[in-house]
């Protein structure tokens, strides 16, 4: 992937006017990774939606415990309790208290905060589990197929185009009622061995073009091995195909977890998963309610603030369809520095893109009249 | 080129071959199709279990079993060579199943495919076309929101609120003011967004669009529009002319005067078909209505051709598009005046939307009342996977009318003076379809395989139901049925889509 860093710059104004020139901290020479990280950090919905993530997912594994230790909350997830208030959730926001039973008790009396958040936490580490397996396999298989073509690549791909003919929600349907009945962490290292072949076909291409780059010449010439040549040189390269890539199969992952759960192919009573939650509960919409929305809510936030931190990284690594529009002086980024404009006035409609390279808003897609309505300081 | 497909079809044909013994191992270690038979007392239990061993000849090793089985499925292949996937536990022929499930899962996914697409790719652009604005936003979120939810809860969400909302307010169908206001400002807000402009318009749009759908609403409310619905002399001849309009302001623009005389010789062509055909439709049957969508767009083709000047081809198209949609609402005002007596019906006793099922049980009724009830049955199917296809469409379209709008072309055309209209429509548009296609193609066998789950919640017996009895049963030949049909389909399509991309875009070429 290559990030046009700041190469093409343009003068914001059209020959007639002062060129006002914008400097912002993508041209002051930050490194790459540094790049990355300011474009992502800038990225409000990517950022809340990681924090709102760790808080979650945090929350829920301190209140059921993890390896052994156990959770600040009372009640275990499968301890049949007697059934107070007819199960109704007992959580109030104003003034804030959780009571005996936050999100209610199911028909048999089982406290549901506690089956929801050991839920949460099993759909959450299967989906990462899977997450990095695949992640693991692809990179190798892609990695290995791209640096050495020929034969290698030929077989390689095309056991990748087998495993891709087979849907994942098949291969895991079919999977998941053979090992479900083992345990999350099994039926997440299965699924994982089967959702490798997208990674591995974006990081086989990656490889592709980089291998041809100077750079990797280098390499070669001063006597690198292969290994060095694939892992220090190029993957590096790569690592924002892969790390989007993985973050985007992380959220798919969630939602072929609690498919298959609801099916009765992934996590079988009495482990649960938020898909599980839902499927037993599905029936009991009309009369408690709260049982199917607890699950549902929590799959919608998990699967959406993934997909949001996903989106966010792909803006990160690949700006090209980053079009910031900065109108007002105030909306331009803290660390800009108008260099050689006559004044410290930015002309409104100025079209600047991440990477620094600012160009006329002839150039975006805004409808004619509404330019009509910008001041006539740039023409 | 000849080459290139010939190497590509051996190609497939080896990796099917190769991925049906993965997934021929994999059924058949998961589950043992004898399960149910062990557990049973009856008195020939013992007789059952050899029978059954013999159908599916459990003796023989795996490998043996599947060779077997692949020379049942490739005489599929011959004509004639008579077609054997092997039996079921209760020793019924798959093909046949097959067939049947095939044939109801292309009535639920068509028009689920067809719908997405069009109104994905159009949302997409129009969020792109508005990049940052709070339409574009409200989309994003919206998109998000809609691929972030499994499709099950999606279902079932359908169900409780769609169908049993809405039949039980059909009882009394009547909009109270406060729904009639607030949905009266939702339409005001929607489409001052997406018309956008400067500040007046975007007040005129607002103020017009409350007007109208408050005028509507309150219209509906008053004459139980939805309990005996029709379009009415007024209504259909109009929306016919707005389409019209709309097609030729599409694709020829405002100043095409032949596109107007076009457009206006087919509409006028419908609208009096329109009036001739009020008492004739209900005997039309499928072909009737076939023939009429095809007389349609012959009438605008000819229309085209004669009145199109220069410029043939695009009056060509808009005479087709404008008879068709036209014919749709002819059509459509059919359906709606069959609505009445559909609710009617003792089978359907004012309950419309049924959860379940592909068909009401025993319904009496001509043409038109039955296809009434197939599309009452796959409403909310169709909608449900509609959605979840449409939140993707509308990312990868936004993003490669970015993508295409930020080139240097797109900057060519500006600076030469065509008319945004021009350059968004002929120059970006197309350009940014080329990605679109290919992942439209990889979707379409996705998408059958999707439907697994959307059938399950909505008892809808089709491919996914094959699937799913068939895993649940452990009878591993319909499993392995339905991923034969997958994995063709999906092949095929990843074909097509390479063969369409490299016939719009000149640079790639196959090899």
């Amino acid at each position: 992937m290559t990030i046009p860093m700041g190469a093409n710059f343009e003068a914001p104004s059209e020959p007639a006017a002062e060129p006002t020139k914008v400097v912002t901290a993508d041209e002051k020479g930050l490194s790459q990774g540094r790049l990355i990280f300011k474009r992502f950090i800038q990225h409000k919905p990517a950022l809340i939606s990681i924090l709102l993530f760790v808080l979650i997912v945090g929350f829920a594994i301190s209140a059921t415990g993890i390896f052994g230790i156990p959770g600040w909350w009372q009640w275990n997830y499968t301890s049949l309790l007697p059934i107070q208030n007819n199960g109704m959730p007992t959580l109030t926001l104003w003034p804030f208290s959780l009571g005996d039973h936050p999100f209610g008790q199911n028909n048999v009396g089982k406290d549901y905060f506690a089956m929801v958040m050991r839920g949460l936490v099993n759909s959450a580490y299967i989906m990462f589990i899977i997450g990095g397996i695949a992640a693991f396999i692809g990179v190798v298989v892609g990695a290995i197929a791209g640096y050495y073509r020929g034969w290698v690549d030929s077989v390689l791909m095309r056991l990748t185009d087998i495993v891709i003919v087979i849907p994942i929600i098949v291969v895991g349907a079919v999977v998941g009622s053979a090992v479900g009945g083992l345990g999350p962490l099994v039926l997440a290292i299965f699924l994982g061995f089967f959702a490798w072949t997208g990674i591995a076909r974006l990081v086989r291409a990656e490889f592709l073009s980089l291998r041809e780059r100077e750079f990797v010449e280098a390499a070669r010439v001063a006597g690198a091995s292969d290994a060095r040549i694939i892992f220090k040189h190029i993957l590096p390269n790569a690592m924002g195909v892969v790390i989007v890539s993985t973050t985007l199969l992380i959220a798919a992952a969630i939602i072929l977890e609690t498919s298959l759960s609801f099916l009765g192919y992934g996590v079988r009573s009495p482990e649960v998963s938020l898909g599980l939650l839902i499927s037993q509960n599905e029936a009991a919409f009309q009369t408690r309610p709260w049982l199917f929305w607890w699950p549902a809510a929590f799959i919608v936030i998990l699967s959406l603030l993934v997909n949001f931190v996903g989106d966010g990284l792909r803006d990160a690594f690949d700006p090209r369809q980053k079009r910031i529009r900065f109108s007002k002086v105030k909306d331009l980024p803290k660390d800009a520095v108008v260099e050689s404009g006559l004044s410290a006035d930015v002309p409104e409609g100025v079209v600047m893109t991440r990477t620094g390279a600012a160009s006329n808003s002839g150039v975006s897609s805004e409808e004619p009249d509404e330019q009509s309505f910008e001041p006539e300081t740039r023409r | 080129m000849l080459s290139f497909v010939l190497r590509r079809i051996g190609v497939s044909i080896l990796i099917l071959i190769a991925a049906s013994f993965i997934m021929y191992t994999l059924v058949s270690l998961a589950k043992d199709p004898l399960t149910d038979l062990y557990a049973s007392n009856s008195p020939n239990k013992d007789a059952l279990i050899a029978q059954r061993i013999e159908w599916l000849h459990l003796d023989q090793p795996i490998p043996v079993r599947w060779l077997g089985w692949l020379g049942g499925a490739a005489r599929c292949v011959i004509p004639f060579g008579g077609c054997d996937l092997g039996v079921t536990i209760q020793n019924q022929p798959v093909s046949v199943l097959l067939g049947r499930a095939v044939s109801s899962t292309l009535q639920l996914v068509t028009a689920a495919t067809i719908l997405a697409i069009v109104l994905g790719i159009t949302v997409g652009i129009i969020s792109a076309l508005r990049q940052y604005s709070a339409v574009d936003y409200s989309f994003t979120f919206a998109s998000f929101f809609l691929y972030s939810l499994p499709s099950f809860l999606m279902g079932v969400i359908l169900k409780v609120f769609v169908a049993l909302g809405f039949n039980n307010w059909l009882r009394d169908p009547v909009f109270t003011w406060a729904w009639i206001i607030g949905l009266s400002l939702i339409a005001g807000i929607f489409w001052q967004a997406v018309i956008g402009g400067p500040r007046n318009r975007r007040l005129v749009v607002f103020a017009a669009s409350v007007l109208v759908t408050g005028l509507m609403l309150y219209g509906m409310t008053v004459t139980e529009w939805f309990l005996d619905p029709s379009l009415g002399p007024i209504i259909a001849p109009l929306l016919i002319a707005a389409f019209g309009a709309a097609m030729v302001l599409l694709i020829a623009g405002a100043r095409a005067r032949y596109a107007w005389r076009t457009a206006g010789a087919t509409v006028i062509v419908l609208i009096g078909a329109f009036f001739l055909l009020q008492r004739f439709l209900p005997l039309f049957g499928v072909w009737g209505v076939i023939l009429l969508f095809c007389l349609a767009g012959i009438v605008g083709a000819v229309a085209g051709f004669f009145l199109g000047e220069f410029d043939k081809g695009p009056a060509i198209r808009i005479g087709i598009l404008t008879g068709i949609l036209g014919m749709g609402v002819i059509i459509v005002d059919q359906y709606l005046h069959t609505w009445n007596s559909y609710i009617n019906n003792p089978r359907i006793n004012g309950r419309p939307i049924p959860t379940v099922g592909s068909e009401t049980p025993n319904l009496q009724g001509d043409f038109w009342i039955q296809s009434t009830d197939t599309f009452m049955h796959l409403l909310l199917p169709t909608i449900s996977l509609m959605l979840i296809s449409f939140a993707g469409y509308t990312r990868y379209a936004r993003g490669g009318m970015l993508e295409t709008l930020n080139q240097d072309y797109i900057r060519t055309a500006r600076a030469k003076g065509l008319p945004e209209r021009t350059v968004v429509v002929r120059h970006a548009f197309r350009n940014s379809l080329i990605p679109i296609t290919t992942i439209v193609a990889a979707d379409v066998g996705a998408l059958i395989g999707g439907a697994i789950i959307t059938e399950r919640i909505f008892a809808f017996s089709g491919m996914g139901a094959l699937f799913n009895s068939g895993l649940n049963n452990s009878d591993p030949n319909p499993v392995m049925a339905y991923f034969v049909v997958i994995a063709v389909v999906a092949i095929t399509f990843n074909f097509l889509a390479d063969l369409a991309y490299s016939a719009l875009d000149p640079r790639v070429r196959v090899k």
